[in-house]
Protein backbone atom coordinates (compact mmCIF):
# COMPACT_ATOMS: atom_id res chain seq x y z
CA UNK A 1 0.00 0.00 0.00
CA UNK A 2 1.94 3.13 -1.02
CA UNK A 3 0.43 5.40 1.85
CA UNK A 4 3.57 7.53 1.22
CA UNK A 5 3.18 7.86 -2.68
CA UNK A 6 4.08 11.52 -4.12
CA UNK A 7 5.44 12.31 -0.81
CA UNK A 8 9.02 13.73 -0.13
CA UNK A 9 10.35 12.77 3.38
CA UNK A 10 13.45 13.17 5.11
CA UNK A 11 14.58 10.53 7.69
CA UNK A 12 16.38 10.67 11.43
CA UNK A 13 16.95 7.90 12.54
CA UNK A 14 18.26 7.09 16.08
CA UNK A 15 21.60 5.13 16.71
CA UNK A 16 19.91 3.31 19.74
CA UNK A 17 16.46 3.23 18.11
CA UNK A 18 15.54 2.81 14.17
CA UNK A 19 18.39 4.01 12.14
CA UNK A 20 18.10 5.82 9.25
CA UNK A 21 18.51 3.22 6.56
CA UNK A 22 16.04 0.81 8.14
CA UNK A 23 13.43 4.00 8.12
CA UNK A 24 14.66 5.26 4.84
CA UNK A 25 13.70 1.70 3.30
CA UNK A 26 10.01 1.93 5.17
CA UNK A 27 9.19 5.02 3.60
CA UNK A 28 10.38 3.30 -0.19
CA UNK A 29 8.30 0.43 0.67
CA UNK A 30 5.35 2.58 1.41
CA UNK A 31 5.67 4.95 -2.15
CA UNK A 32 7.49 7.81 -0.82
CA UNK A 33 10.70 9.45 -1.61
CA UNK A 34 13.40 9.53 1.06
CA UNK A 35 14.90 13.28 0.02
CA UNK A 36 17.54 13.18 3.08
CA UNK A 37 18.47 10.17 5.43
CA UNK A 38 20.87 10.38 8.18
CA UNK A 39 21.43 8.23 11.22
CA UNK A 40 22.16 11.01 14.29
CA UNK A 41 23.33 9.58 17.84
CA UNK A 42 21.52 11.39 20.99
CA UNK A 43 24.00 10.00 23.69
CA UNK B 1 45.43 -20.16 27.66
CA UNK B 2 42.87 -17.07 27.76
CA UNK B 3 44.06 -14.12 28.89
CA UNK B 4 42.30 -12.32 32.12
CA UNK B 5 41.03 -9.21 33.68
CA UNK B 6 43.13 -8.23 35.97
CA UNK B 7 41.60 -4.91 37.66
CA UNK B 8 39.70 -2.09 36.67
CA UNK B 9 39.18 1.59 37.71
CA UNK B 10 36.64 4.39 37.12
CA UNK B 11 37.25 8.07 37.71
CA UNK B 12 35.04 10.85 37.01
CA UNK B 13 36.35 14.73 37.32
CA UNK B 14 34.07 17.55 38.30
CA UNK B 15 34.80 20.49 36.17
CA UNK B 16 31.15 22.96 36.05
CA UNK B 17 33.37 25.62 34.63
CA UNK B 18 34.54 23.11 31.43
CA UNK B 19 30.61 22.88 30.88
CA UNK B 20 30.26 26.06 30.09
CA UNK B 21 33.50 26.78 28.64
CA UNK B 22 34.50 24.35 26.16
CA UNK B 23 31.30 21.79 26.12
CA UNK B 24 30.50 22.06 22.51
CA UNK B 25 26.52 22.57 23.05
CA UNK B 26 27.59 25.73 25.13
CA UNK B 27 30.31 27.01 22.62
CA UNK B 28 27.71 26.26 19.44
CA UNK B 29 24.77 28.18 21.85
CA UNK B 30 27.87 31.09 21.85
CA UNK B 31 27.81 31.47 18.36
CA UNK B 32 24.68 31.16 17.10
CA UNK B 33 22.86 32.45 20.15
CA UNK B 34 24.97 34.64 22.07
CA UNK B 35 22.57 36.49 24.12
CA UNK B 36 19.74 33.76 24.40
CA UNK B 37 18.44 32.60 27.86
CA UNK B 38 20.05 29.34 27.78
CA UNK B 39 23.78 30.52 28.11
CA UNK B 40 22.38 32.99 31.53
CA UNK B 41 20.11 30.28 32.79
CA UNK B 42 23.20 27.52 32.58
CA UNK B 43 24.87 28.64 35.18
CA UNK B 44 22.17 28.75 38.04
CA UNK B 45 22.20 24.77 37.32
CA UNK B 46 25.59 23.88 37.82
CA UNK B 47 26.16 21.65 41.12
CA UNK B 48 28.56 21.72 43.70
CA UNK B 49 31.09 19.25 44.35
CA UNK B 50 29.50 18.07 47.01
CA UNK B 51 26.30 17.44 44.81
CA UNK B 52 28.01 15.76 42.34
CA UNK B 53 30.12 13.22 45.03
CA UNK B 54 26.94 12.20 46.76
CA UNK B 55 25.03 11.66 43.18
CA UNK B 56 23.97 7.92 43.15
CA UNK B 57 24.89 7.31 39.52
CA UNK B 58 28.18 8.70 40.47
CA UNK B 59 28.49 6.65 42.99
CA UNK B 60 27.91 3.88 41.40
CA UNK B 61 30.87 4.29 38.82
CA UNK B 62 33.50 4.81 41.08
CA UNK B 63 32.48 1.18 42.51
CA UNK B 64 30.77 2.54 46.83
CA UNK B 65 27.47 1.42 45.28
CA UNK B 66 26.17 -1.19 42.62
CA UNK B 67 23.85 -1.49 40.04
CA UNK B 68 21.40 -3.52 41.91
CA UNK B 69 21.30 -0.70 44.62
CA UNK B 70 20.79 1.75 42.10
CA UNK B 71 17.82 -0.29 40.44
CA UNK B 72 15.75 -0.18 43.81
CA UNK B 73 16.51 4.07 43.97
CA UNK B 74 13.40 5.71 42.52
CA UNK B 75 13.36 7.80 39.63
CA UNK B 76 14.61 10.63 38.95
CA UNK B 77 18.07 10.38 40.63
CA UNK B 78 19.43 13.87 40.51
CA UNK B 79 16.89 14.64 43.97
CA UNK B 80 18.26 11.82 46.18
CA UNK B 81 21.44 12.09 47.10
CA UNK B 82 23.59 9.93 49.33
CA UNK B 83 24.35 11.79 52.32
CA UNK B 84 28.12 12.06 53.35
CA UNK B 85 29.52 10.02 50.37
CA UNK B 86 32.92 9.28 49.88
CA UNK B 87 34.58 11.35 47.06
CA UNK B 88 37.14 8.07 46.91
CA UNK B 89 35.66 4.52 45.85
CA UNK B 90 36.69 1.22 45.62
CA UNK B 91 37.78 1.87 41.37
CA UNK B 92 38.52 5.71 41.78
CA UNK B 93 37.81 8.69 42.72
CA UNK B 94 35.70 11.96 41.80
CA UNK B 95 37.99 14.55 41.67
CA UNK B 96 37.15 18.24 42.14
CA UNK B 97 38.23 20.92 39.44
CA UNK B 98 40.57 23.02 41.21
CA UNK B 99 42.94 19.67 41.89
CA UNK B 100 41.98 18.11 38.44
CA UNK B 101 42.91 22.00 36.71
CA UNK B 102 46.46 21.42 38.60
CA UNK B 103 46.68 17.60 37.52
CA UNK B 104 46.04 18.35 34.09
CA UNK B 105 48.90 21.12 34.38
CA UNK B 106 51.54 18.28 35.55
CA UNK B 107 50.14 16.25 31.83
CA UNK B 108 51.76 19.08 29.90
CA UNK B 109 55.12 18.43 28.48
CA UNK B 110 55.57 21.60 25.52
CA UNK B 111 54.39 24.54 27.90
CA UNK B 112 51.30 25.59 26.59
CA UNK B 113 49.34 24.99 30.08
CA UNK B 114 49.62 27.68 32.48
CA UNK B 115 47.91 28.60 36.17
CA UNK B 116 48.42 31.49 37.93
CA UNK B 117 50.79 31.18 40.89
CA UNK B 118 48.24 31.69 43.89
CA UNK B 119 46.12 29.53 42.45
CA UNK B 120 49.00 26.95 42.45
CA UNK B 121 50.03 27.62 45.69
CA UNK B 122 46.38 27.45 46.87
CA UNK B 123 45.81 23.90 45.18
CA UNK B 124 49.07 22.23 45.70
CA UNK B 125 48.55 20.90 49.16
CA UNK B 126 45.01 19.29 48.25
CA UNK B 127 46.69 17.77 45.35
CA UNK B 128 49.00 16.23 46.80
CA UNK B 129 47.11 15.24 50.13
CA UNK B 130 45.66 12.87 47.40
CA UNK B 131 46.63 9.52 48.19
CA UNK B 132 46.88 8.31 44.02
CA UNK B 133 48.93 11.44 43.40
CA UNK B 134 52.66 10.12 43.30
CA UNK B 135 55.66 11.52 43.63
CA UNK B 136 56.81 12.11 40.09
CA UNK B 137 53.47 13.71 39.38
CA UNK B 138 53.97 15.81 42.49
CA UNK B 139 57.61 16.71 40.85
CA UNK B 140 55.70 17.99 37.99
CA UNK B 141 53.80 20.90 39.21
CA UNK B 142 55.12 24.30 37.86
CA UNK B 143 54.76 27.13 40.01
CA UNK B 144 52.89 29.59 37.43
CA UNK B 145 52.77 32.66 36.33
CA UNK B 146 51.19 36.12 37.01
CA UNK B 147 47.06 36.17 36.04
CA UNK B 148 48.04 39.78 34.68
CA UNK B 149 50.32 37.54 32.19
CA UNK B 150 47.60 34.85 31.67
CA UNK B 151 45.11 37.71 30.82
CA UNK B 152 47.08 38.89 28.26
CA UNK B 153 47.64 35.33 26.46
CA UNK B 154 43.51 34.93 26.41
CA UNK B 155 42.86 38.51 25.13
CA UNK B 156 46.37 38.48 22.95
CA UNK B 157 47.19 34.99 21.65
CA UNK B 158 43.55 33.57 20.91
CA UNK B 159 44.29 31.32 24.64
CA UNK B 160 41.77 28.90 26.09
CA UNK B 161 40.12 30.00 29.17
CA UNK B 162 41.11 27.86 32.31
CA UNK B 163 38.06 29.14 34.95
CA UNK B 164 37.41 28.48 38.93
CA UNK B 165 33.94 29.38 40.40
CA UNK B 166 33.70 31.78 37.46
CA UNK B 167 37.37 33.31 37.81
CA UNK B 168 39.98 33.20 35.43
CA UNK B 169 42.97 31.16 36.95
CA UNK B 170 45.29 29.66 33.92
CA UNK B 171 45.50 28.95 30.06
CA UNK B 172 45.80 26.44 27.42
CA UNK B 173 48.02 28.34 24.23
CA UNK B 174 47.75 27.00 20.70
CA UNK B 175 50.65 24.99 19.88
CA UNK B 176 50.94 26.45 16.31
CA UNK B 177 49.90 29.98 15.20
CA UNK B 178 47.86 28.63 11.86
CA UNK B 179 47.70 24.60 12.27
CA UNK B 180 43.82 24.36 13.44
CA UNK B 181 44.86 20.95 14.73
CA UNK B 182 47.28 22.10 17.68
CA UNK B 183 44.61 25.21 18.29
CA UNK B 184 44.38 25.98 21.64
CA UNK B 185 40.89 24.31 21.86
CA UNK B 186 42.42 21.22 20.60
CA UNK B 187 44.97 21.13 22.60
CA UNK B 188 42.40 22.13 25.68
CA UNK B 189 41.01 18.69 24.65
CA UNK B 190 43.60 16.93 24.66
CA UNK B 191 45.21 17.82 27.75
CA UNK B 192 42.01 17.04 29.27
CA UNK B 193 41.64 13.75 28.14
CA UNK B 194 45.60 12.61 28.95
CA UNK B 195 44.37 14.02 32.68
CA UNK B 196 41.73 11.97 33.15
CA UNK B 197 43.77 8.87 31.26
CA UNK B 198 46.43 9.56 33.50
CA UNK B 199 44.41 9.82 36.90
CA UNK B 200 42.68 6.08 35.64
CA UNK B 201 45.75 4.75 34.87
CA UNK B 202 47.03 5.19 38.37
CA UNK B 203 43.80 3.40 39.74
CA UNK B 204 44.39 0.82 37.52
CA UNK B 205 47.99 0.22 38.75
CA UNK B 206 46.77 0.61 42.80
CA UNK B 207 44.06 -1.52 41.88
CA UNK B 208 45.63 -4.48 40.02
CA UNK B 209 48.32 -4.46 42.93
CA UNK B 210 51.22 -4.59 40.55
CA UNK B 211 54.30 -1.89 40.06
CA UNK B 212 54.16 0.43 37.20
CA UNK B 213 56.93 -0.87 35.40
CA UNK B 214 54.99 -4.39 34.82
CA UNK B 215 52.49 -2.75 32.47
CA UNK B 216 53.74 -3.31 28.83
CA UNK B 217 51.60 -1.83 26.92
CA UNK B 218 48.27 0.45 27.01
CA UNK B 219 45.76 1.02 24.58
CA UNK B 220 44.35 4.34 24.50
CA UNK B 221 40.29 4.00 23.41
CA UNK B 222 39.16 7.54 23.63
CA UNK B 223 37.50 9.73 20.97
CA UNK B 224 39.84 12.66 20.48
CA UNK B 225 42.20 12.97 17.78
CA UNK B 226 45.99 14.44 18.27
CA UNK B 227 48.18 15.03 16.01
CA UNK B 228 49.36 18.41 13.47
CA UNK B 229 48.17 19.01 9.77
CA UNK B 230 50.45 16.70 8.38
CA UNK B 231 48.76 14.12 10.39
CA UNK B 232 45.60 15.00 12.13
CA UNK B 233 44.97 11.74 14.31
CA UNK B 234 48.48 10.57 14.08
CA UNK B 235 48.51 9.92 18.43
CA UNK B 236 49.37 8.88 20.47
CA UNK B 237 47.51 9.37 23.48
CA UNK B 238 48.27 5.88 25.05
CA UNK B 239 52.06 6.45 25.56
CA UNK B 240 51.30 9.85 26.49
CA UNK B 241 49.10 9.02 29.40
CA UNK B 242 51.65 5.92 29.99
CA UNK B 243 54.37 8.60 30.34
CA UNK B 244 53.39 10.64 33.25
CA UNK B 245 51.71 7.67 35.05
CA UNK B 246 55.10 6.40 35.32
CA UNK B 247 55.06 2.93 32.94
CA UNK B 248 57.65 3.20 31.83
CA UNK B 249 58.37 -0.36 30.19
CA UNK B 250 55.09 0.10 28.05
CA UNK B 251 54.23 0.77 24.36
CA UNK B 252 51.43 1.51 22.90
CA UNK B 253 48.99 2.53 20.64
CA UNK B 254 45.72 4.54 20.29
CA UNK B 255 42.36 2.72 18.94
CA UNK B 256 39.62 4.17 17.28
CA UNK B 257 35.78 3.31 16.80
CA UNK B 258 33.35 5.86 18.24
CA UNK B 259 31.96 4.33 21.43
CA UNK B 260 32.77 1.09 20.16
CA UNK B 261 36.32 1.91 20.46
CA UNK B 262 36.83 0.60 24.33
CA UNK B 263 35.08 -3.01 23.03
CA UNK B 264 37.16 -3.27 20.20
CA UNK B 265 40.56 -2.55 22.16
CA UNK B 266 39.69 -4.97 24.86
CA UNK B 267 39.63 -7.86 22.12
CA UNK B 268 42.76 -6.42 20.80
CA UNK B 269 44.37 -6.58 24.32
CA UNK B 270 42.70 -10.47 24.86
CA UNK B 271 44.75 -10.93 21.75
CA UNK B 272 48.14 -9.43 22.35
CA UNK B 273 48.21 -11.55 25.87
CA UNK B 274 46.63 -14.19 24.84
CA UNK B 275 48.84 -14.76 21.86
CA UNK B 276 51.75 -14.19 24.15
CA UNK B 277 53.28 -10.80 22.39
CA UNK B 278 52.22 -9.09 25.75
CA UNK B 279 51.66 -10.12 29.56
CA UNK B 280 49.98 -6.72 30.97
CA UNK B 281 48.02 -4.45 28.32
CA UNK B 282 46.23 -1.89 29.87
CA UNK B 283 42.66 -0.35 27.94
CA UNK B 284 42.42 2.99 28.92
CA UNK B 285 39.68 5.59 27.72
CA UNK B 286 40.05 9.34 28.86
CA UNK B 287 37.51 12.31 29.54
CA UNK B 288 35.57 14.36 26.55
CA UNK B 289 35.40 17.95 26.86
CA UNK B 290 33.30 18.29 24.16
CA UNK B 291 30.43 16.31 25.73
CA UNK B 292 30.08 18.74 28.51
CA UNK B 293 27.02 19.77 28.97
CA UNK B 294 25.34 18.24 26.01
CA UNK B 295 21.83 17.55 26.81
CA UNK B 296 22.24 21.17 28.98
CA UNK B 297 19.72 22.66 27.43
CA UNK B 298 16.69 20.50 28.54
CA UNK B 299 18.35 20.07 32.06
CA UNK B 300 18.19 23.98 32.54
CA UNK B 301 14.04 24.03 30.46
CA UNK B 302 13.13 21.11 33.23
CA UNK B 303 14.83 23.12 35.83
CA UNK B 304 17.00 20.34 37.13
CA UNK B 305 20.54 20.22 37.28
CA UNK B 306 22.76 19.98 34.06
CA UNK B 307 24.43 16.78 34.70
CA UNK B 308 26.52 16.54 32.22
CA UNK B 309 29.57 17.94 34.19
CA UNK B 310 32.27 15.27 34.92
CA UNK B 311 34.82 14.07 32.66
CA UNK B 312 34.55 10.30 32.90
CA UNK B 313 37.50 7.91 32.39
CA UNK B 314 38.13 4.49 32.93
CA UNK B 315 41.44 1.74 32.42
CA UNK B 316 41.03 -2.13 32.31
CA UNK B 317 44.45 -4.40 32.96
CA UNK B 318 44.53 -7.05 30.44
CA UNK B 319 46.95 -9.77 31.49
CA UNK B 320 48.09 -13.51 31.78
CA UNK B 321 45.65 -16.10 32.76
CA UNK B 322 46.86 -16.16 36.51
CA UNK B 323 44.41 -19.36 37.54
CA UNK B 324 41.63 -16.83 39.22
CA UNK B 325 40.74 -13.88 37.51
CA UNK B 326 37.52 -14.23 34.93
CA UNK B 327 38.14 -14.81 31.88
CA UNK B 328 38.02 -13.25 28.37
CA UNK B 329 36.69 -15.73 25.84
CA UNK B 330 37.89 -14.40 22.63
CA UNK B 331 35.74 -17.60 21.01
CA UNK B 332 33.00 -15.97 21.75
CA UNK B 333 32.73 -12.61 19.74
CA UNK B 334 30.00 -10.77 18.16
CA UNK B 335 30.83 -8.80 15.08
CA UNK B 336 28.76 -6.34 13.09
CA UNK B 337 30.42 -6.70 9.66
CA UNK B 338 30.03 -4.46 6.69
CA UNK B 339 27.61 -7.30 5.32
CA UNK B 340 25.07 -6.79 8.39
CA UNK B 341 23.35 -4.06 7.70
CA UNK B 342 21.62 -1.88 9.91
CA UNK B 343 18.54 -2.92 10.76
CA UNK B 344 18.36 -2.99 14.73
CA UNK B 345 17.42 -6.80 14.29
CA UNK B 346 20.52 -7.60 12.26
CA UNK B 347 22.42 -5.00 14.72
CA UNK B 348 21.46 -7.12 17.83
CA UNK B 349 21.14 -10.60 15.81
CA UNK B 350 25.04 -9.98 15.02
CA UNK B 351 26.24 -8.51 18.62
CA UNK B 352 24.47 -11.51 20.52
CA UNK B 353 22.63 -13.81 19.02
CA UNK B 354 25.47 -14.85 16.46
CA UNK B 355 28.14 -15.83 18.40
CA UNK B 356 25.83 -17.19 21.78
CA UNK B 357 24.64 -19.58 18.70
CA UNK B 358 27.80 -20.66 17.71
CA UNK B 359 29.30 -21.30 20.95
CA UNK B 360 26.02 -23.53 21.22
CA UNK B 361 24.43 -21.09 24.14
CA UNK B 362 21.23 -19.16 24.31
CA UNK B 363 20.44 -15.19 25.67
CA UNK B 364 19.68 -17.29 29.43
CA UNK B 365 23.38 -18.57 29.56
CA UNK B 366 24.66 -14.82 29.93
CA UNK B 367 24.02 -13.88 33.57
CA UNK B 368 24.13 -9.83 32.60
CA UNK B 369 24.46 -8.13 29.55
CA UNK B 370 26.13 -4.58 29.27
CA UNK B 371 25.59 -2.75 26.51
CA UNK B 372 25.69 0.99 26.52
CA UNK B 373 24.87 2.20 30.01
CA UNK B 374 23.97 5.54 29.64
CA UNK B 375 22.48 7.03 33.26
CA UNK B 376 18.72 7.77 32.10
CA UNK B 377 18.45 10.81 34.24
CA UNK B 378 20.69 12.35 32.04
CA UNK B 379 18.84 11.01 28.37
CA UNK B 380 14.97 10.86 29.59
CA UNK B 381 14.68 14.38 30.17
CA UNK B 382 16.58 15.28 26.70
CA UNK B 383 14.08 12.52 24.90
CA UNK B 384 16.75 10.63 23.97
CA UNK B 385 14.92 7.67 26.29
CA UNK B 386 16.63 5.19 28.43
CA UNK B 387 19.42 3.80 26.09
CA UNK B 388 19.96 0.55 27.96
CA UNK B 389 16.07 -0.23 28.78
CA UNK B 390 16.19 0.11 25.07
CA UNK B 391 19.06 -2.13 24.08
CA UNK B 392 17.69 -4.99 26.77
CA UNK B 393 14.60 -4.62 25.20
CA UNK B 394 15.82 -5.28 21.76
CA UNK B 395 18.10 -8.56 22.87
CA UNK B 396 14.75 -9.38 24.81
CA UNK B 397 12.49 -9.51 21.52
CA UNK B 398 15.21 -11.03 19.32
CA UNK B 399 15.00 -13.86 21.81
CA UNK B 400 11.75 -14.48 21.78
CA UNK B 401 11.73 -14.62 18.06
CA UNK B 402 14.45 -16.68 18.67
CA UNK B 403 12.13 -19.25 20.58
CA UNK B 404 14.72 -18.66 23.93
CA UNK B 405 12.31 -16.71 25.66
CA UNK B 406 8.45 -16.34 25.84
CA UNK B 407 7.39 -12.94 24.88
CA UNK B 408 4.81 -12.48 28.44
CA UNK B 409 8.77 -13.43 30.09
CA UNK B 410 10.76 -10.10 28.63
CA UNK B 411 9.87 -7.93 31.50
CA UNK B 412 11.65 -10.36 34.47
CA UNK B 413 14.10 -11.14 31.47
CA UNK B 414 15.27 -7.80 31.24
CA UNK B 415 14.99 -7.64 34.67
CA UNK B 416 17.33 -10.45 35.38
CA UNK B 417 19.81 -10.15 32.78
CA UNK B 418 19.70 -6.40 32.59
CA UNK B 419 21.11 -3.27 34.58
CA UNK B 420 20.42 0.07 35.05
CA UNK B 421 22.39 2.52 33.63
CA UNK B 422 25.00 5.04 35.59
CA UNK B 423 27.33 6.11 33.56
CA UNK B 424 28.21 9.56 32.21
CA UNK B 425 27.13 10.63 28.62
CA UNK B 426 30.91 10.88 27.54
CA UNK B 427 30.80 8.53 24.31
CA UNK B 428 32.65 5.42 24.70
CA UNK B 429 32.49 5.73 28.12
CA UNK B 430 29.30 4.63 28.99
CA UNK B 431 29.44 1.45 25.96
CA UNK B 432 29.78 -1.50 27.92
CA UNK B 433 33.04 -1.00 29.65
CA UNK B 434 31.94 0.72 33.30
CA UNK B 435 30.18 -2.93 34.15
CA UNK B 436 33.52 -4.48 33.80
CA UNK B 437 34.80 -3.66 37.26
CA UNK B 438 31.42 -5.10 38.48
CA UNK B 439 31.48 -8.39 36.40
CA UNK B 440 35.16 -8.68 37.71
CA UNK B 441 34.10 -9.06 41.19
CA UNK B 442 30.78 -10.84 40.61
CA UNK B 443 32.39 -13.31 38.96
CA UNK B 444 34.87 -13.60 41.62
CA UNK B 445 32.28 -13.95 44.24
CA UNK B 446 30.67 -16.64 42.04
CA UNK B 447 27.21 -14.56 41.64
CA UNK B 448 27.69 -14.49 37.59
CA UNK B 449 29.21 -16.68 35.25
CA UNK B 450 28.95 -15.39 31.86
CA UNK B 451 28.69 -11.31 31.48
CA UNK B 452 28.28 -10.08 28.08
CA UNK B 453 30.06 -6.72 26.89
CA UNK B 454 28.75 -4.88 24.09
CA UNK B 455 30.30 -1.54 22.03
CA UNK B 456 28.08 0.09 19.52
CA UNK B 457 29.88 2.88 17.54
CA UNK B 458 28.12 5.27 15.63
CA UNK B 459 30.60 5.51 12.48
CA UNK B 460 28.17 7.44 10.78
CA UNK B 461 29.37 10.80 12.46
CA UNK B 462 32.68 10.72 10.96
CA UNK B 463 30.65 10.92 7.13
CA UNK B 464 32.94 8.35 5.63
CA UNK B 465 30.18 5.76 5.95
CA UNK B 466 26.94 5.05 6.57
CA UNK B 467 27.95 1.81 8.48
CA UNK B 468 27.05 1.33 12.11
CA UNK B 469 29.46 -0.87 14.05
CA UNK B 470 29.56 -3.10 17.22
CA UNK B 471 31.63 -6.13 18.26
CA UNK B 472 31.06 -8.18 21.55
CA UNK B 473 32.66 -10.25 23.81
CA UNK B 474 32.35 -12.47 27.41
CA UNK B 475 33.92 -12.11 30.12
CA UNK B 476 33.82 -15.50 32.08
CA UNK B 477 34.45 -17.69 35.27
CA UNK B 478 38.03 -18.70 34.85
CA UNK B 479 38.43 -21.82 33.54
CA UNK B 480 42.27 -22.57 33.50
CA UNK B 481 41.89 -24.90 36.14
CA UNK B 482 39.39 -27.29 34.28
CA UNK B 483 41.72 -26.83 31.01
CA UNK B 484 45.01 -27.99 32.55
CA UNK B 485 42.58 -31.07 34.43
CA UNK B 486 41.49 -32.20 30.59
CA UNK B 487 45.18 -31.64 29.35
CA UNK B 488 47.85 -33.76 28.89
CA UNK B 489 51.03 -32.70 31.09
CA UNK B 490 54.44 -32.42 30.09
CA UNK B 491 55.36 -36.09 31.70
CA UNK B 492 52.90 -37.60 30.19
CA UNK B 493 53.90 -36.75 26.90
CA UNK B 494 56.91 -37.65 27.24
CA UNK B 495 55.94 -41.12 28.96
CA UNK B 496 53.47 -41.64 25.54
CA UNK B 497 56.61 -40.89 23.59
CA UNK B 498 58.98 -43.11 25.75
CA UNK B 499 56.15 -46.05 25.45
CA UNK B 500 55.89 -45.38 21.11
CA UNK B 501 59.22 -45.56 20.36
CA UNK B 502 59.90 -48.71 23.21
CA UNK B 503 56.87 -50.31 20.84
CA UNK B 504 58.76 -48.84 17.65
CA UNK B 505 61.93 -50.74 18.69
CA UNK B 506 60.24 -53.51 19.92
CA UNK B 507 58.59 -53.75 16.25
CA UNK B 508 61.71 -53.31 14.40
CA UNK B 509 63.14 -56.30 17.02
CA UNK B 510 60.74 -58.61 16.15
CA UNK B 511 60.90 -57.93 12.40
CA UNK B 512 64.89 -58.81 12.45
CA UNK B 513 64.54 -61.69 14.22
CA UNK B 514 61.53 -63.23 12.06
Amino acid sequence: MAILKGKKVIVIGDRDGVPGPAISACVETAGGEVVFSSTECFV
Amino acid sequence: MNSVIKSASYVLAHVPQMVIHNGTTQTTERVVNPDGDYLKELPKHLRSFKDCVEYWPNQVYIGNKTPEELEAVEFPYYDKNIDGASRYGKYGEIMPEDEFLLLAQTCDVFEVYYLTRDFVAATRPKLEADPIITDDIKGRIQEGIELSEIEKLVKEEAAEGLYLDGKLVGCVKRAHDIDVNLSAEVMHENIMNKATGVLSLLYLVRNAGINAADVDYVIDCSEEACGDMNQRGGGNFAKADAEIAGLVNATGSDARGFCAGPTHAMIEAAALVKSGAFRNVAVVGGGCTAKLGMNGKNHVEKDMPALEDCLGAFAILVSENDGVSPEINLDILGRHTVGTGSAPQNVIGSLVADPLERAGLTVNDVDKYSPEMQNPDITKPAGAGDVPQANYKMIAALSVKKGWIEKKDMPEWIKKHGLTGFAPTQGHVPSGVPFIGFARDGILEGKYKRVMIIGKGSLFLGRMTNLFDGVSYIIQTNTSAEESQNSVSRDEVKKLIAASLKEFANSLLGTEEA
